[in-house]
């Protein structure tokens, strides 16, 4: 009877962890194979005849390489504007006495995680086409740093909160002022919250999809995300090589900045910090 | 304070606030004009907006779409994140929870991967695994002629993909919540001769309860904001969730005051979960 029962709870953990793994594992692999198939197909499948010439062909359309250097725009224009605003911020709400401080930041942590997505679409799209910013890289990265902010603040300030006051004290007693406190005590110390912070801004940007793809129609000014959608919607029949190709070289910097974040953090939880 | 004057640290919080201010506080706010106003992209309704109260609600109320999708939504969001990603996430974290560290290790870094990755990256690689002539998921079922999955069931492949997706939060969720049962505990219920099932539902449950009710609260509020199905089925009304729905309505059709009335409705559902969830994860920490 008891061996019945292991024997049979056996077989349900290799049942559960060969199906989780290739449930999890073959969309993936298409996307490491078919980059290097001189001709691949949408099954899933070693390469037939390993080649790079997939990688060429983005070198040959006319938008891919556009849309990588767009990506790279939203993503450093808008992790600067974060990264910038968000220290100040956290470091005024976390040095000074503010009424109602901590309130405020629950305020705005609550607000950017109702006000997103499908509930905010009408909104933005109407804001940014009465600024006159549609199609404007500048229209985009105002609009994700809006979102962004208060999960920025807030892991900032709490990354602040511990920083001991006493450095900045002393830089005081010598006459140094607030903004040169700032910048020579404060932000050498806060490094490593500030890089979070730049690494999580850019992460976030590189993968959206539906802001950049509502306020920018330009073909020329749209980042990755939105090509890829094109290159497989658009008439005719998909170029596979060129989708693959260029799917790898776009998700590559968004997986090796996970791996650094995780070799020197380790996976750690910010509740419900992923939009 | 430690030398910030009150009008410095103003100035400090003042680019943050203006930037969310605008970008965030205000258009949730307008929302409530925009879905009181027969906004237009075209024509003299763009120009000039009328008020028009509640007339949007009750046309959103009267139209059979609107329910469709709404119970389109509900099948999803059921679906792909309250039974999907809870159910299979926490199988897996209870499966893996102590196991050989090699495969704990590979099958988590797999499933932490489906959610790195870009959603159209993503997107793409379902369309491909469920393409009707080449798909590999018709190859390994061995349908010939291969069914068109995103033609014929678009809301099931959503769902399939989506649990896909967002697993990965509730499996290390829970797989954090089970190393946090006291060992004691379940040694307790084996000396006492309970079965694996018994020992789940008086030991496990309690303890990882408050984590299922977060995590659930979390999953339905994310999932039913994702737009990422669009990229997968656009717009057959076979799957057209609110989201994707207001899109329509709204860039596609340029009612932006009909949309607008029902992105009102989705924020205030946002707003009703969001809410219970600060409520559960207060009660909590006291």
């Amino acid at each position: 009877m008891d061996l019945a029962k292991t024997v049979v709870r056996r077989i349900l953990f290799y049942v559960v962890i060969g199906f989780g793994t290739a449930f999890f594992a073959l969309p993936v692999l298409w996307l490491l194979s078919a980059p290097f198939d001189d001709t691949p197909t949408y099954a899933v499948r070693p390469p037939r005849e390993f080649t790079l010439d997939n990688f060429t062909e983005i070198f040959e359309n006319r938008y891919a390489v556009g849309s990588l250097v767009n990506s790279v725009i939203l993503s450093f224009g808008t992790m600067v504007l974060v990264v910038a605003s968000a220290a100040l911020a956290a470091y005024a709400l976390s040095r000074a006495r503010v009424p109602g401080r901590d309130a405020l930041i629950y305020m705005l942590l609550l607000l950017s995680s109702v006000v997103t997505g499908t509930a905010a679409m009408v909104p933005i799209f109407l804001l940014i086409f009465q600024l006159g910013l549609i199609d404007s890289h500048f229209g985009v990265v105002l609009v994700l740093s809006g979102g962004l902010l208060p999960a920025a603040i807030f892991l900032l300030k709490d990354f602040i909160d511990t920083i001991p006051r006493s450095y900045e004290e002393s830089a005081r007693v010598f006459g140094a002022s607030p903004l040169q406190i700032l910048r020579h005590v404060v932000v050498p110390v806060a490094r490593p919250g500030l890089a979070t912070i730049a690494v999580w801004t850019i992460v976030q940007v590189w993968g959206s999809f539906l802001t950049p793809f509502i306020l920018l129609r330009d073909p020329d000014k749209q980042p990755a995300a939105v090509l890829v959608r094109t290159f497989y919607t658009e008439g005719g029949s998909p170029n596979l090589g060129l989708i693959a190709a260029f799917s790898f070289l776009y998700s590559i910097p968004v997986v090796l900045m996970y791996l650094l974040a995780w070799s020197r953090y380790g996976f750690r939880f910010h509740g419900g910090i992923k939009s | 304070m430690v030398g910030l004057g009150r009008s410095r640290a103003v100035g400090f919080i003042a680019p943050a606030l203006i930037l969310i201010g605008f970008f965030l506080v205000f258009p949730g706010i307008w929302t409530l004009y925009i879905g009181a106003t027969n906004f237009r992209l075209t024509g003299v309704a763009a120009l000039r907006p009328d008020f028009v109260g509640l007339d949007n609600f009750r046309a959103a109320l009267s139209d059979d779409m609107f329910y469709r999708s709404l119970w389109l939504t509900l099948l999803f969001v059921f679906g792909s994140a309250v039974i999907g990603q809870n159910g299979l996430g926490f199988t897996l974290a209870w499966a893996l929870r102590d196991t050989k560290k090699w495969l704990k290790r590979t099958l988590e870094s797999l499933v932490l991967l489906a959610w790195i990755l870009p959603s159209s990256v993503v997107a793409f690689l379902w369309v491909a695994m469920l393409d009707r002539d080449g798909g590999t998921i018709n190859e390994l079922l061995g349908t010939t002629p291969g069914v068109a999955w995103i033609v014929e069931y678009p809301l099931l492949s959503i769902i399939i993909f989506n649990i896909w997706r967002g697993t990965a939060f509730s499996m290390m969720l829970y797989s954090a919540a089970l190393s946090s049962v006291p060992p004691s505990h379940l040694e307790t219920a084996r000396l006492a001769g309970a079965s694996g099932s018994q020992t789940l539902r008086d030991v496990v449950l309690p303890h990882i309860r408050r984590y299922a009710l977060t995590n659930t609260l979390l999953i339905t509020l994310w999932t039913f904001n994702d737009f990422t199905p669009f990229l997968i089925t656009a717009t057959n009304p076979g799957s057209e969730i609110i989201a994707i729905y207001i899109y329509d309505k709204a860039l596609v059709g340029g009612e932006m005051g009909y949309s607008g009335a029902i992105s009102l409705l989705v924020l205030l559902i946002n707003l009703l979960l969001a809410l219970v969830y600060l409520r559960v994860g207060r009660r909590g920490s006291r």
